[in-house]
């Protein structure tokens, strides 16, 4: 009887007599989908936000930064600058070349960047080509520094995205001579990077070209360890303790001594960033499941209300010849009916609004590319119109139940 | 096709038992048009609602056509109600976000009758209570005892084998109530049989036998001369 084509006739017609009431339910339940996808997207916006700015970069790296003594040690008096030379690299090269893939240097300048009228500041980092691992530089156009570029000081350029179209527009900027720090530079390349804007608003040069125009010096300013990545995060930090030993010991930087050198290994950045990402998914699943319930304390009472409102007319059809279970029948056909249409609605709308939005709130609310895999969003939608039907049932068996002289008592 | 003896009835009241039936003995044979009088209190209404399986009762028995009717569950009662009476009532009841013919149709739909044929059934009994024209207006629409008239037909589509009206011409005025109260006539002389529940001795006339109960209990029982 539940799938009749006459069951079906008595729901259309029910429906369609009773447009306020079936506006009220559908809208409840098209609203507590829709706002569960929304938010749900953005939790999960939030986390590719975080995702793409903290965890930018490549994982099995170790940084290591000069700076002051705060130590004397060996003769050397205290708050001395440390600093790293193209020997040291070399030797640190040398002595760990079992543990390591390979150690990139990174010098960090800035300065104007002129392209015929055009012209801005940029941050130029003077590196090897190693650095297109570590930062994981995606490269759009012609190609990276090599080695030869190092060898040969050459005045290259890699330039970022939004340089290029800064300066260039349209223009094909490769084989183009840019002017910086008093020197031409030939343009060999356009990257993109998913740190976002401020990494693509920079160039790369090799760092040797670099020394020579800066009074031919050979001074490092920070040294980006990649470690072979089948070592896991213990057998990293005891990398990261090795370095900083071999490192101190060169430079007569006493054992004790808290500064001189920095080393910050990516991998506990990682192990941080991924507690922070589970506390995101956790405050995303709290709103989620919240929103959740609150739909369907939402449906549960306008069936309540609804069912109230049905009582004489459950009584009248009890009185000639409605059988409880029919009654049942008609309430959950009904609200199943009504929560499934309108719940895929609200379905369907939501994911629009999430592709809408793509990545428009990212500047200003950190969420970027909102999104919910579509099997949780039929299910939250499968969970609200099951407990809408068990919300209807619950009233519905209740008033079947009601003797019909009771449901006709007058008003 | 009613046979009833000594039925029992009371309600609870909070702690106060109230005693409505003492003991009723009645017997209906087919055909009959039946009033049941008395004044407010008297126990009419409650005895129309056990006939109707609207309501239980404590002791006695009760006989429809020879089935007996005592502690039904409600699919039973449902479907007892369905196959064997018709309902009229003082506020009409019908469904009002449905059309005149679609209220007569419905004990059909319960009946699992198909809807072409329902229709058809629908529309015959529109016809008989003279609203044909009407089929399509909602209760809304129409007046008292048009209103009265489609319950009636509605009533009357299952084919039970008792009507049973509880105040049928309570909430209408007098020139309505008597057309209701000749409709009702004429379906008793094709031989149905009709119990009815009043207060007003000119409706209780008009029925061929007048059953007058009191505090409960039966006090006349007079066969009228039509």
């Amino acid at each position: 009887m539940i799938f009749s084509k006459d069951s079906w006739r008595e729901i259309f017609d029910t429906i369609k007599k009773n447009k306020l009431r079936t506006f009220l339910s559908g809208f409840t339940v098209a609203m507590g989908i829709f706002i569960f996808i929304i938010l749900f997207g953005f939790g999960n916006g939030l986390q590719n936000s975080f995702a793409k700015y903290f965890t930018d970069d490549k994982v099995n790296t170790i940084r290591i930064y000069p700076s002051s003594t705060s130590l004397p040690h060996k003769g050397y008096a205290a708050n001395r600058r440390i600093e790293f030379t193209n020997q040291d690299l070399v030797e640190i090269k040398e002595h760990f070349k079992s543990q390591v893939k390979d150690i990139v240097v990174r010098n960090t300048n800035f300065f104007q960047i002129k392209y015929k009228e055009k012209s801005n500041n940029y941050q130029v980092r003077a590196v090897s080509p190693g650095h297109e691992e570590a930062e994981m530089t995606i490269i759009m156009q012609g190609r990276y520094l090599n080695e030869g570029d190092i060898t040969n000081r050459k005045k290259h350029a890699v330039i970022g995205r939004l340089v290029a179209q800064d300066l260039f527009n349209d223009k094909n900027p490769i084989g183009q001579y840019i002017f910086g720090s008093n020197h031409s530079w030939r343009v060999i390349g356009v990257f993109q990077d998913e740190g976002g804007d401020r990494e693509e608003r920079t160039l790369y040069v090799p760092y040797t070209a670099m020394q020579e125009i800066q009074k031919n010096n050979d001074k490092i300013e920070q040294m980006i360890v990649i470690y072979n990545p089948e070592m896991d995060y213990a057998e990293s930090i005891i990398l990261e303790k090795k370095l900083e030993n071999f490192i101190k010991k060169k430079k007569f930087i006493s054992p004790e001594d808290n500064r001189g050198v920095y080393i910050s290994n990516t991998g506990e950045q990682l192990e941080n960033s991924k507690n922070f990402e589970w506390l995101l998914q956790i405050v995303v699943s709290f709103i989620g499941i919240g929103t959740l319930i609150a739909g369907i304390i939402g449906i549960s009472n306008i069936m309540v209300f609804v069912v109230k409102e049905r009582t004489k007319e459950i009584g009248i059809r009890k009185a000639i010849g409605a059988t409880p279970k029919s009654i049942i029948a008609m309430i959950l056909h009904e609200s199943i009916f009504i929560t499934t249409i309108s719940g895929y609605t609200g379905l369907i709308f939501a994911m629009i609004t999430l592709k809408l939005i793509g990545n428009n709130l990212e500047e200003k609310y950190f969420i970027s590319n909102p999104y919910i895999d579509t099997g949780d969003a039929i299910w939250a939608t499968v969970i609200l119109i099951f407990f809408g039907a068990l919300a209807g049932y619950l009233p519905a068996r209740k008033a079947a139940k009601i003797k019909p002289i009771i449901a006709l008592r007058d008003k | 096709m009613i046979n009833i003896t000594n039925l029992h009835k009371s309600y609870q009241m909070g702690k106060n038992s109230l005693h409505v039936l003492k003991g009723i003995d009645l017997k209906i044979n087919e055909g009959e048009l039946v009033a049941i009088m008395g004044s407010s209190g008297s126990g009419k209404s409650t005895l129309l609602n056990i006939i109707g399986m609207l309501d239980n009762y404590e002791s006695g028995s009760y006989d429809l056509d020879s089935i007996p009717i005592k502690d039904l569950d409600e699919t039973k009662a449902a479907k007892y109600r369905n196959k064997f009476l018709g309902f009229v009532f003082q506020s009409f009841n019908l469904i009002n976000y449905k059309t005149a013919i679609e209220n007569v149709a419905l004990p059909l739909y319960y009946q699992g009758i198909g809807s072409k044929e329902r229709q058809k059934i629908a529309h015959e009994y529109l016809k008989k209570v003279g609203l044909a024209k009407w089929a399509e207006h909602l209760p809304s629409e129409l007046s008292g005892g048009q209103k009265q008239r489609v319950a009636i037909a509605r009533a009357l589509a299952s084919q039970p084998k008792v009507l049973l009206a509880d105040e049928p011409t309570g909430a209408l005025d007098s020139q309505t109530s008597e057309e209701v109260m000749s409709l009702i006539k004429k379906i008793n002389n094709e031989g149905k049989t009709i119990l009815v529940v009043t207060h007003e001795q000119e409706i209780a006339n008009m029925c061929k036998r007048i059953i007058t109960l009191k505090d409960g209990v039966i006090i006349t029982d007079i066969q009228t001369q039509k």
